[in-house]
């Protein structure tokens, strides 16, 4: 028998395909694709944030300290941030399994 | 209380979209569907009818304008014919997945190439599998009702899918004909204001159109399956309840003189009235023929086909359209796999007709049924034929 493949019941689908809860979409992990994760050298940091704002999945979450610490949930591994640290503090390293 | 007056079709068809009070109408002209908009911007403009019509840019415009009406919750319309449908086509599997009621006259006419501003079902067969309902009208009184009809279908709670209502181009969208067109307080008794059961709105808000993962898709389509195979329930009952209250009734096949039949045509809209013509001299001359027009194509009527044709000894089916490189026409091979599970069934001859506004004249429904007694004494089912083509 063909394995049910479907995360709801085609009987339960709001209208449409409607997306009834807003902001839903923050628990979608874009993380689970990635192949290469980047990894910050705080030593070479110089806080200017362009990790920040240029990330598409708004990874790097400002810290008090003026740092920014990376979020492997949504990271993609896309090696947005790593292209654009003017420090080249980012490197994007081969994940594991 | 209703009047009967002369009225050309494609007026009447807006009548029926005035009196429907429709809140929006978004359209691009063309050919042969131009009367109906042109006259629905009157109305709008003369304050006749408290509507927004938008003048879009192009087909593609027009569908998604009534997408994002429909969605807001207005009672929303369209016309279009051929290649303004085919424009539009990408957008309306848009509003048929996304389950909004926009009500869509086509005034049918073929596509290009060689360009044809004529009528066949060329546009017709085009929009066969894209999850939307399609009706198709015999004459004037029946597309002025079913322009009335589909807002009720299509806005059923249980339905909540488009719907088109199909007309030929010319040969009954320009022509005048004696229509009973209703009044106000009669299209209120049967058709209430628009509900929506999820229109958008800021303070509960919804998102609509989002990406569909291969673990939702299936699903998706699934949902969209069922409610369009549910929708035929509502299509009855919307036309009993049309029929208690003003006399006139529908069914998702017609039929004339077909009870005793051992030939029955199988026809799709205007030609049918012809076809009775041809149906009547022939009886004359004492050949048993009959007819079977299909009104509903989809969702398609399999269990009403089935009773009204399986009598017969042969089907002459007409397709105005050809689905290119495969069985012939699309609606011959829709009526052969409705019969592939009876045990004993008529004898199918399927004959491409009437393609980019050709006449099919009485003479030539006579010539489908003597070339239909051949076959049948040879006792094998050709194949489809193009009839009246010149070699
Ligand atoms: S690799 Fe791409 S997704 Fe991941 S943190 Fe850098 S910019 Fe964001
Ligand atoms: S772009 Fe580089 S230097 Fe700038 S904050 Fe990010 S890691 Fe630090």
């Amino acid at each position: 028998m063909a394995r049910d493949q479907g995360i709801i019941s085609w009987k339960e689908l709001p209208l449409g395909c409607a997306i009834l809860e807003p902001g839903n979409a923050k628990d979608l992990r874009t993380g689970d694709w990635r192949s290469k994760r980047p990894v910050t050298d705080y030593e070479k940091c110089i806080k200017c944030g362009m990790c920040y704002i240029y990330c598409p999945d708004m990874c790097y979450i400002p810290k008090d300290d003026g740092l920014f610490e990376w979020n492997e949930y949504y990271c993609k591994g896309c090696g947005i941030c790593a292209h654009e640290c003017p420090k080249d503090a980012i490197t994007m390293v081969e994940e594991e399994k | 209380m209703a009047r009967r007056v002369g009225i050309e079709v494609s007026i009447a068809v807006s009548e029926a979209v005035k009196l429907a009070d429709v809140d929006l109408i978004a359209a691009y002209p063309i050919t042969p569907q131009t009367h109906i908009v042109e006259h629905l911007s009157e109305l709008v403009a003369d304050g006749e009818l408290d509507a927004e019509f938008v003048p879009v840019e192009s087909e593609h415009s027009a569908m998604s304008s009534c997408i994002g009406s429909s969605a807001a919750g207005a009672r929303t319309y369209t016309a279009t014919s051929s290649q303004g449908l085919a424009l539009m086509l990408e957008v309306c599997y848009i509003a048929s997945s996304l389950r909004l009621p926009i009500v869509m006259t086509i005034v049918d006419r073929s596509l290009s190439g060689p360009l044809s501003i004529w009528n066949d079902h060329s546009d017709l067969m085009m929009e066969r599998d894209i999850g939307w309902i399609q009706i198709v009208a015999l004459n004037g009184q029946e597309i002025f009702d079913m322009t009335l009809h589909s807002f009720k279908i299509a806005e059923d709670h249980n339905v909540m899918l488009p719907t088109q209502v199909h007309m030929d181009g010319f040969t009954l969208s320009h022509v005048i004909e004696p229509i009973e067109i209703l009044d106000k307080a009669e299209v209120d008794k049967f058709l209430k204001p628009y509900v929506s059961p999820m229109s958008l709105d800021p303070e509960k808000p919804v998102t609509i159109g989002a990406v569909g993962v291969p673990e939702v898709y299936t699903e998706g389509r699934k949902a969209q399956e069922e409610a369009l195979l549910n929708s035929k329930d509502v299509i009855l009952r919307t036309w009993k309840e049309f029929g208690d209250l003003f006399g006139r009734y529908y069914e998702p096949i017609g039929t004339y003189k077909a009870d005793d039949a051992e030939i029955i045509f199988i026809t799709m809209g205007s030609i049918t009235e012809t076809c009775m013509s041809a149906v009547d001299q022939m009886r004359q001359d004492g050949k048993k023929v009959g007819i079977a027009y299909i009104r509903l194509w989809r969702p398609f009527p399999f269990d009403e086909l089935i009773e009204a044709v399986t009598k017969a000894d042969a089907l002459v089916v007409i397709d105005r359209a050809i689905s290119h490189g495969g069985p012939g026409g699309p609606l011959a091979s829709e009526i052969k796999s409705a019969l592939y599970h009876q045990a004993q069934r008529p004898f199918v001859n399927s004959f491409i007709a009437g393609l980019g506004g050709r006449d099919i004249t009485i003479n030539v429904f006579k010539e489908m049924v003597e070339k239909t007694e051949k076959t049948m004494k040879k006792g094998v089912e050709p194949g489809y034929e193009f009839i009246g083509v010149k070699e």
